[in-house]
């Protein structure tokens, strides 16, 4: 059940990007669940963005950026990180599981970081089962 | 600028009712600038709505659109097609954009996605506080440039009252006393003397206690055949 799952992750250019690179150089094994989308920043990520990858059927989404202090543009990991938290909020009034969507942070050298990073989230969006939204309600009931 | 902020889903979604169609307009002005009721909200209010009432298992179409100034005929005509297709609009505009929806769609069923809270300014990023109440007759010149009508609790045009304590209003201690900041600012600009003038009891009527208010301005109304 759990190869089904899709996690959105928006990482950064300067960090989590590297990382997963890095993990992938290193022949690092993490579930293949995780998709990476390209930031220049995490400050980029807007709400609008984590909503719409659940409504299109994203299981999970995770942000992905620098150590706190460490951010290239300064504070776009913090903003990033509040934001992520508004999120949360939204989707319990969504009726969704706050757990779908995580800030993390670490460093471009951290590729083993980053395949742990993976393997957590895919074992916290398994917990809370595949995305409502993209099975039908017939199928979800028991 | 007009200060608002979002209703909970919870709320919205009651508002919204059983409405299949659902348009959501967000104004670009005002409550852009306060994060309320802009394009970007109205895109997040939208895939709310879409999202939790498809998890209910009665998915709604919501769409979103906004427009310049939601207080204006000539903005609102652009939007005509869409606001006819819906069962009903939720407005993301101040209270003023509300009603202007339902004047100009007279057979449009709108409700309010804001509450409209005040006349303030961004005092810091993500902090807003209110600034002036729309007395309708500003006293600003007597009191330094800081209003006693919004920001005293009690309104109070000749200093402060006996609960004013260490530069805080009684009614809490996170409002700062008006007339503690008028007396400092006059005091800093060595124009203490102003406050030697009684006020006389201020005269309502131009406020909200005369009823809802109006100006015409007959050099701009556009020029019919005399
Ligand atoms: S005196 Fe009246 S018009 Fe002037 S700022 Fe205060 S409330 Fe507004
Ligand atoms: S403490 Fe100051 S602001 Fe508060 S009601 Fe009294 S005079 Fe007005």
């Amino acid at each position: 059940m759990s190869q089904d799952l899709q996690i959105v992750a928006y990482c950064c250019e300067h960090c989590a990007y590297a990382a997963a690179d890095l993990a992938g150089g290193l022949r690092l094994q993490y579930p293949p669940n995780v998709r990476v989308v390209l930031l220049p920043c995490t400050g980029k990520v807007d709400p609008l963005l984590i909503l719409h990858a659940l409504e299109e059927g994203a299981d999970g989404v995770m942000v992905a950026g620098c150590l706190p202090g460490n951010c290239h543009y300064l504070k776009g990991n913090f903003s990033a990180r509040r934001r992520v938290a508004y999120v949360q909020q939204l989707l319990k009034q969504i009726g969704l599981e706050a757990e779908r969507v995580e800030m993390f942070h670490l460093s471009s050298a951290m590729g083993s970081r980053f395949a742990e990073i993976a393997k957590e989230m895919t074992e916290r969006v398994a917990a809370v089962g595949p995305n409502p939204l993209r099975i039908p309600r017939k199928e979800r009931e028991p | 600028m007009i200060v608002a902020e979002q209703k909970s889903l919870d709320e919205i979604k009651q508002l919204v009712g059983r409405a299949q169609k659902v348009l959501v307009v967000g104004c670009g002005t005002c409550v852009t600038v306060c994060f309320a009721g802009g394009a970007r909200e109205a895109a997040i209010v939208a895939a709310e709505l879409r999202m939790a009432s498809k998890l209910e298992g009665a998915p709604k179409e919501v769409t979103d659109v906004t427009v310049q100034r939601q207080c204006e005929w000539e903005y609102l005509d652009q939007i005509a097609e869409q606001v006819g297709q819906v069962d009903v609009v939720l407005s993301l505009g101040c209270g003023v954009g509300v009603q202007a929806i339902a004047e100009h769609f007279p057979n449009t069923w709108v409700v309010p996605g804001l509450n409209t809270k005040f006349m303030g300014l961004p005092t810091e990023q993500g902090v807003w506080e209110e600034r002036c109440a729309g007395c309708g007759d500003c006293l600003l010149g007597l009191t330094g440039g800081i209003c006693p009508i919004a920001r005293c609790s009690k309104s109070l045009l000749n200093g402060p009252c006996g609960g004013s304590l260490n530069g805080h209003c009684e009614v809490n201690e996170e409002i700062p006393c008006a007339w503690q900041l008028i007396y400092d600012r006059l005091k800093s600009m060595g124009k203490l003397e102003v406050l030697m003038d009684i006020q006389p009891p201020k005269n309502w009527c131009t406020a909200r206690d005369g009823g809802p208010r109006k100006i015409v301005r007959e050099d701009l109304r556009l020029a019919t055949e005399e």
